[in-house]
């Protein structure tokens, strides 16, 4: 068995921002994945989703489900993370007092990400862009 | 602890999801912090939160929570709530403050997220 799910997501664009966070849970219920994994993809995968949306300046989302295990790559165009270590500390955050009052932006997003996900990889390039592939066993 | 008794406690208007009144509630988290409860909340329990746009949704979705309350007599617009509806997702608005609605559920026997 092999599937993917590709979804692009705006910077900026708070009001489409979880769509495809919510598409891939319900693909990933109908491909019967057990409901723990789930939860755990779908934390970590919208926490990459607002990311995209509050932080780069745009990028993809990739869902690949393997045989075992299930790959989520979050890329994005820019503007990549200065400090990779400080970035992923709890508490830390370069979020705007709009995206706070949204209720995001409380510097706990990398971390949650990396908490749930079975294996975490972030690379970063100022000026570049972000890449972090996560990967969930089945 | 059921939904239709929580409904009751905070003497609560359902917006949506009523088809779910009867479903059991393991534990509340009283938050406007997204983050927060993306990291700390528990499966099958109830947000009670004065946030009420579409993330709040897709928050309590992502977790598998299974009921919002909006507090201090908030009100999502009607975008929200037909999203609300589209999850199957059961929503509440109370007149209570935050601090008083948690209150009331815990003096009746629900407990908080346990934090690790």
């Amino acid at each position: 068995m092999s599937y993917e799910l590709v979804f692009d997501v705006k910077r900026g664009d708070f009001d489409k921002a979880g769509e495809a966070s919510r598409k891939i849970k319900k693909t990933l219920q109908q491909l019967g994945i057990n409901n723990k994994i789930i939860r755990k993809l779908s934390i970590a995968g919208y926490e990459g989703e607002m990311n995209l949306a509050i932080h780069s300046l745009g990028g993809k989302m990739t869902v690949n489900v393997g045989e075992k295990f299930i790959t989520v790559e979050i890329k994005d165009v820019g503007p990549g993370i200065a400090d990779i270590d400080l970035a992923m500390t709890e508490g830390w955050s370069t979020a705007t007092d709009k995206v706070r009052e949204m209720g995001f932006g409380a510097g706990m997003g990398l971390p949650n990400m990396k908490r749930n996900a079975d294996g975490f990889d972030i690379i970063s390039e100022l000026g570049v862009g972000t890449k972090i592939v996560m990967n969930f066993f089945i | 602890m059921k939904l239709c008794q929580i409904r009751d406690l905070l003497d609560a208007e359902i917006l949506a999801g009523e088809s779910h009144l009867q479903d059991e509630v393991y534990s509340g988290f009283g938050c406007d912090l997204m983050s927060d409860v993306l990291c700390f909340a528990q499966e099958n329990a109830v947000l009670l939160t004065g946030l009420v746009n579409k993330q709040v949704l897709n928050t309590v979705d992502m977790a598998n929570m299974n009921s919002i309350i909006f507090v201090r007599n908030k009100r999502p617009s009607e975008d929200v709530l037909k999203i609300a509806r589209e999850m199957d997702i059961l929503i509440m608005s109370t007149e209570h403050i935050l601090f008083e609605c948690c209150g009331i559920l815990y003096k009746h026997g629900l407990k908080g997220a346990r934090i690790k």
